[in-house]
């Protein structure tokens, strides 16, 4: 069997666990907005602000569920990838003649399946509510295609993490230190507008704030080229250190001859 | 009395225990909260500057009380995860079996909850003050502030605690966790509930918790106003989710444990 | 005929310089049924996790189905099928997808792949389980649905890690009468760790025994039982025995053994059981009970390690 057909059938089954487990996938696609209504809701007021640079928060925020959306769906997939180290079931794929890089493809491959259709229904429900996309139907595409290159690049350390530890717990240990990259940065506020000097520069470090202003720019701003080559440079940078640091921990776990 | 307060004792200290000798549980309840406070405090100060914001302390006690109610909110959820946890194990049944007065199960949940409670509110407090946090409440407020959070520590953990007697699997855990959520933050989390946007203005002034952080804002400011109505809000809140945990534990010890 | 496992002066070390395996050579013909006998700890689930290439060996070297396990890993894995310590199964898919699955990577072609599930599952007896999530499974189902895994790609070899482990006694004898099976029927030759020495017994042409990495004996359970002497009788005094008699009666027909409930002796051939009751009849020594004890595996593994094999085990260390 070669590698694409052996990518399919790992695919396919992370996608059907994916399926099969509700929480892992009405919660992420239900959370993040409820979140963003929450803080459009409440930080509403902040475009009254001298400088801020949209007149709607909610088209301001709206990247925030794109991100925390690949978040959940990074750990719930590397708790999956770990579970499959702790009940052996690695080893029963490593006996077959699964190539390595078909099971990290394959549990990619599922990551990426829900991650597309998690950044569709946020970008349906944007629309939906009114959102007005500044740079048009093609930015809502760019959007999609940055949303799962950002999917991946966060799966593929979740994967990093599942190989490394082969312990649930310790995947799902990661979430807090995810959510810590996600808020500290620029996803209340513009850095511009941080006042406090150790968290603007924080979030200026932290490169979850040019994914998030990458996403952001298309919505509200139009094509802003500095802002898409940040977003799509560190989402295709963080994808390559991933890629290859799970895989290097990938031929670790599978000590096969 | 006397076996009422010695199962409870027991149950507490053991609670007590295990919170403060396992670093997976000690820790996220501590990091949490400052991790909050750090980055509404620190990330939003700018959001002192919107036009109609008026807190005379600053920005960073605005958000510190609600951090504050916050922790103390889900530190009894937290405990009610390790109810949770103690219905997988079965040792929920050791306790059922050996306690002659199963309330004190309860109690002593409860009483376990405050304590993990006050070591993270001692902590966060401590770091308000080394950041220059501004205090215009004299004691007593300080103190009826602290009172307050710690009514909202047996809400949390009471509400929990029913719900883990209920459901006595994982699948508790998004059920208490959610509600506890969304009532925290359809509340005037950023800004004061009159520069809310429209509908989450309207769920705010629904939302029993607005008047629990708008009064505990106005003793830390100095200037307490419907603090009868806050205690008497949070006194009944406590009242109604004894009554929901009494029963919870009366189903299950009804299932087995 | 090649030799379906060869191995020479395998080792397994761990960090720390823990051995697991400390060098051992056995030899498995086509068509055995090899019993790998051991206490925890003892290096089997080791030795078969090199066997079937999970875990290169530290030294040694070792040949399956006739390919090396070092340098022909994929050739290994084609020959061989598995069913280790863990079921390792999905509990998120049904019986019948697992197979699927595993009929997939084996590169099955696609309009075989059912037929073949549905055979599989009838010869374990999951046909009407198979479309119910493992979630849902016993043990015992658990574990016939390992087995059917591992046979999936029609393996010329099998190895069994533990199999029946935790299943109640009707699992235990159906997995037995399978192994029995699919040695008669299909020549596969099957490589069986176990901690019971009833199955060991039961199930294996050969026996290997393993204590702290080394094989301690080997051969059939008949021979090695054979090997550590003759039966033992032990009686059991009643009310009123007169022990000292006793036991000059029973020393006569053989040397004292250790008993914690009466006297036994090793018979030595000075006579059997009917004349140990003649003796005592004749003596009036009235006994409450006689028993007489043929050797058994634990009685070989007592006489070369000087422990039981029943509770003498120790953690064996997870594979990194």
């Amino acid at each position: 069997m070669n590698l694409a057909s052996q990518v399919f059938y790992l695919g396919r089954r992370s996608v059907i666990r994916i399926l099969r487990q509700p929480a892992n996938w009405v919660f992420p696609l239900i959370f993040p907005l409820a979140l963003m209504a929450v803080n459009t809701g409440g930080l509403h007021a902040a475009t009254n602000l001298p400088g801020f640079p949209s007149d709607s928060f909610l088209a301001f925020f709206l990247a925030f569920p794109f991100i925390q959306g690949a978040l959940f769906a990074t750990v719930n997939a590397g708790v999956d990838l770990a579970r499959d180290i702790q009940t052996g079931f690695l080893n029963r794929l490593a006996l077959t003649p699964m190539r390595s890089g078909a099971l990290l493809a394959g549990h990619l491959a599922g990551v990426i399946a829900v991650g597309a259709v998690q950044a569709l229904w946020y970008l349906t429900v944007g629309i939906v509510v009114g959102v007005r996309f500044e740079s048009g139907a093609l930015g809502a595409f760019v959007i999609f295609v940055l949303a799962v290159l950002i999917v991946f690049a966060f799966g593929s350390f979740g994967a990093l993490a599942a190989l490394r530890t082969g312990s649930t717990e310790a995947v799902h240990s990661l979430f807090p230190l995810f959510f810590v990259f996600l808020f500290i940065s620029s996803m209340n506020l513009p850095r511009n507008l941080i006042e406090t000097d150790w968290f603007r520069i924080a979030a200026s470090l932290n490169p979850v704030s040019y994914l998030i202003e990458a996403i952001r720019s298309l919505v509200i701003e139009g094509w802003n080229a500095e802002a898409l080559a940040l977003g799509f440079g560190i989402a295709i940078t963080l994808s390559i250190v991933g890629l290859t640091l799970s895989s290097l921990a990938l031929r670790g776990r599978m000590s096969r001859t | 009395m006397r076996q009422l307060v010695s199962v409870t004792n027991a149950v507490a200290w053991r609670m007590l225990h295990n919170n403060f000798t396992t670093p997976s549980l000690l820790i996220p309840g501590l990091v949490f909260p400052l991790f909050f406070f750090t980055a509404f405090a620190g990330g939003l100060s700018r959001v002192n500057d919107v036009p109609g914001f008026r807190f005379p302390v600053g920005y960073t006690a605005f958000q510190f009380v609600f951090v504050l109610l916050q922790s103390a909110a889900f530190a009894g959820v937290f405990t009610g995860f390790g109810i949770v946890r103690d219905f997988e194990s079965g040792f929920i049944r050791r306790l059922m079996l050996a306690a002659p007065d199963r309330r004190g199960i309860l109690l002593g949940y409860t009483l376990g909850a405050l304590g993990r409670w006050l070591v993270t509110a001692t902590v966060l407090t401590t770091v308000a003050v080394v950041v220059g946090m501004q205090v215009g409440g004299n004691g007593v407020d300080l103190f009826a502030l602290y009172a307050l959070a710690v009514l909202v520590n047996f809400c949390g953990l009471l509400w929990s605690a029913g719900v883990a007697m209920r459901l006595r699997s994982l699948q508790a855990g998004p059920v208490m966790q959610l509600p506890v959520f969304l009532c925290l933050f359809f509340a005037p989390v950023f800004v004061p509930v009159s520069l809310l946007a429209g509908w989450l203005q309207v769920i705010a002034h629904l939302n029993p918790v607005t008047l629990l952080l708008e009064s505990g804002r106005s003793m830390i400011a100095g200037d307490p106003t419907h603090v009868a109505a806050a205690f008497a809000a949070a006194l009944a809140l406590v009242a109604a989710f004894s009554v929901w945990a009494v029963r919870g534990l009366r189903k299950a010890e009804a299932a087995g444990g | 005929m090649e030799r379906a496992i060869e191995v020479r002066g395998l080792v397994r070390e761990f960090k720390g310089g823990i051995k697991a395996v400390a060098g051992i050579d056995l030899d498995v013909e086509p068509g055995e049924i090899y019993g790998f006998l051991g206490p925890n700890g003892a290096g089997k689930s080791t030795t078969v996790h090199m066997l079937t290439t999970l875990l290169p060996p530290t030294a040694g070297s070792a040949r399956v189905g006739g390919f090396d396990i070092v340098k022909q890993g994929p050739e290994v894995r084609r020959t061989i099928g598995a069913a280790l310590q863990e079921a390792a199964l999905d509990p998120l898919l049904t019986g019948r997808e697992h197979l699927k699955l595993q009929l997939a990577l084996h590169g099955i072609p696609r309009h075989e792949r059912l037929a073949r599930a549905d055979e599989l599952l009838e010869r374990v007896g999951l046909r009407l389980a198979a479309d119910r999530k493992i979630g849902g499974y016993s043990g015992g189902m658990k574990r016939r649905l390992d087995l059917a895994l591992a046979l999936a790609h029609h393996p010329r070899i099998l190895f069994l890690d533990e199999p029946t482990t935790g299943l109640d006694i009707q699992s235990r004898t159906a997995l037995w009468d399978e192994v029995v099976r699919l040695k008669r029927d299909d020549g596969v030759t099957v490589f069986l760790t176990t901690q019971y020495l009833e199955e060991a017994d039961v199930l294996a042409d050969r026996v290997g025994i393993i204590d702290h990495g080394r094989i301690v004996a080997e051969g059939t359970p008949a021979v090695l039982k054979a090997e550590i002497g003759r039966p033992t009788i032990e009686a059991l005094p009643g009310d009123g025995t007169d022990s000292e008699m006793l036991e000059r009666i029973l020393c006569r027909f053989g040397a004292l053994q250790p008993s914690t409930a009466g006297v036994a002796v090793r018979l030595d051939g000075q006579g059997d059981l009917a004349d140990i009751v003649r003796a005592l009849d004749a003596a009036e020594v009235r006994v409450a009970d006689l028993h007489l004890h043929a050797p058994t595996l634990d009685d070989v593994f007592l006489a070369k390690t000087g422990r039981s094999l029943e509770g003498s085990g120790e953690e064996e260390p997870e594979p990194e």
